[in-house]
């Protein structure tokens, strides 16, 4: 071990603040990066689901519609 | 034998490569974490204080691996993009779309931490010198191709014309790495090179080696996580994606 007390780890020799900004600024961004990708896929799985159950109630409607147009046609 | 040779074109088809990325996730995100500890306990615990910049010197652990982690990306993404525009393969545009965040996020914090250590040491945040300018301009050649990708609607075309952004943009990193031989420049030259024995103390260096590769296994996990992400919007009408969606409940 490199330092005789935390007091010292932390002022990194009067340098402190210029490597702890560092630092701090690398792991906020290190692990929001991730998070909000995690963020993004949950959102982006919701928005897919939607538009596929949207699309297939879309298609059922259009069948039954077209089904109902045939009864409704007088037949020669 | 040749029947038990991998058939690595069976990986470029998103459909195979989708479950393989999901699988391979964790286990870059553990790597991270033990090369990212290690690199970081014997950076900031066991490494002895620099005879010229004293125990500012520390920000080397974090700055060194955010810039090469900058410039790798770059010709990284540069490569998928070349092999998307040459071949037409579909998971190539994805993937360099997927790295340009962040090679972003690495060349800004590679400015930032630069600024903060050349704060004590030279006295001054920024100057424009040959080696600050160039890495400056790799974050916008980054910012630039996200922009570009953003603003065109079909993502065929976009990733062509980000491919040839990405393509051009490769003649910077050259510049960037050589800039301290080629100009005389405020920035110290090269701890470590490939041609000669590294001029720092072991400790130092197995410390910037291990956070460095912690990098490195962290894009490598983000990148996957985002060209999975990529992969569904863009296939979203394929059949295996719609089978995928209909199953996750």
């Amino acid at each position: 071990m490199h330092w005789n007390s935390f007091a010292e780890f932390l002022a990194m020799g009067n340098h402190g603040l210029y490597v702890w900004g560092s630092v701090v600024v690398m792991a906020v961004l290190m692990l929001a990066e991730p998070m909000l990708l995690m963020r993004g896929r949950k959102t982006l799985v919701a928005r897919l689901k939607r538009q596929l159950r949207a699309e297939q109630a879309e298609t059922l409607a259009n069948r039954s519609a077209s089904r109902q147009s045939r009864r409704n046609t007088p037949q020669e | 034998m040749t029947d038990r040779v991998i058939n690595w074109f069976k990986y470029a088809s998103p459909q195979t490569f989708y479950p393989l990325a999901g699988k391979l996730i964790p286990w870059f995100w553990a790597l991270a974490a033990l090369f990212g500890i290690a690199g970081l306990v014997i950076g900031f615990l066991i490494a002895p204080t620099d005879a010229q910049q004293g125990e500012g010197y520390r920000i080397i652990f974090l700055h060194v691996p955010a810039s090469w982690m900058s410039m790798f990306l770059y010709l990284v993404m540069a490569f998928w993009a070349g092999i998307g525009l040459a071949f037409n393969i579909r998971l190539s545009g994805m993937m360099a779309s997927a790295l340009a965040p962040t090679g972003a996020l690495f060349a800004f914090l590679s400015l930032w931490t630069g600024a903060l250590w050349g704060k004590p040491m030279w006295g001054t945040w920024w100057v424009w010198d040959a080696r600050l300018t160039s890495e400056l301009i790799l974050l916008f050649l980054y910012i630039g191709f996200i922009a570009l990708q953003a603003a065109i609607d079909d993502p065929r075309r976009a990733d062509k014309a980000g491919a040839i952004l990405a393509l051009v943009g490769v003649v910077n990193i050259p510049i960037i790495y050589f800039s301290v031989k080629w100009w005389n420049t405020l920035h110290q030259g090269a701890s470590v090179s490939l041609t000669k024995a590294p001029s720092m103390a072991a400790m130092m260096l197995w410390g910037m080696l291990l956070c460095a590769l912690g990098c490195w296994m962290y894009s490598i996990a983000v990148g996957l996580m985002r060209v999975r992400a990529i992969m569904l919007e863009r296939e979203r009408h394929t059949d295996w994606v719609r089978e995928l969606l209909a199953g996750k409940e």
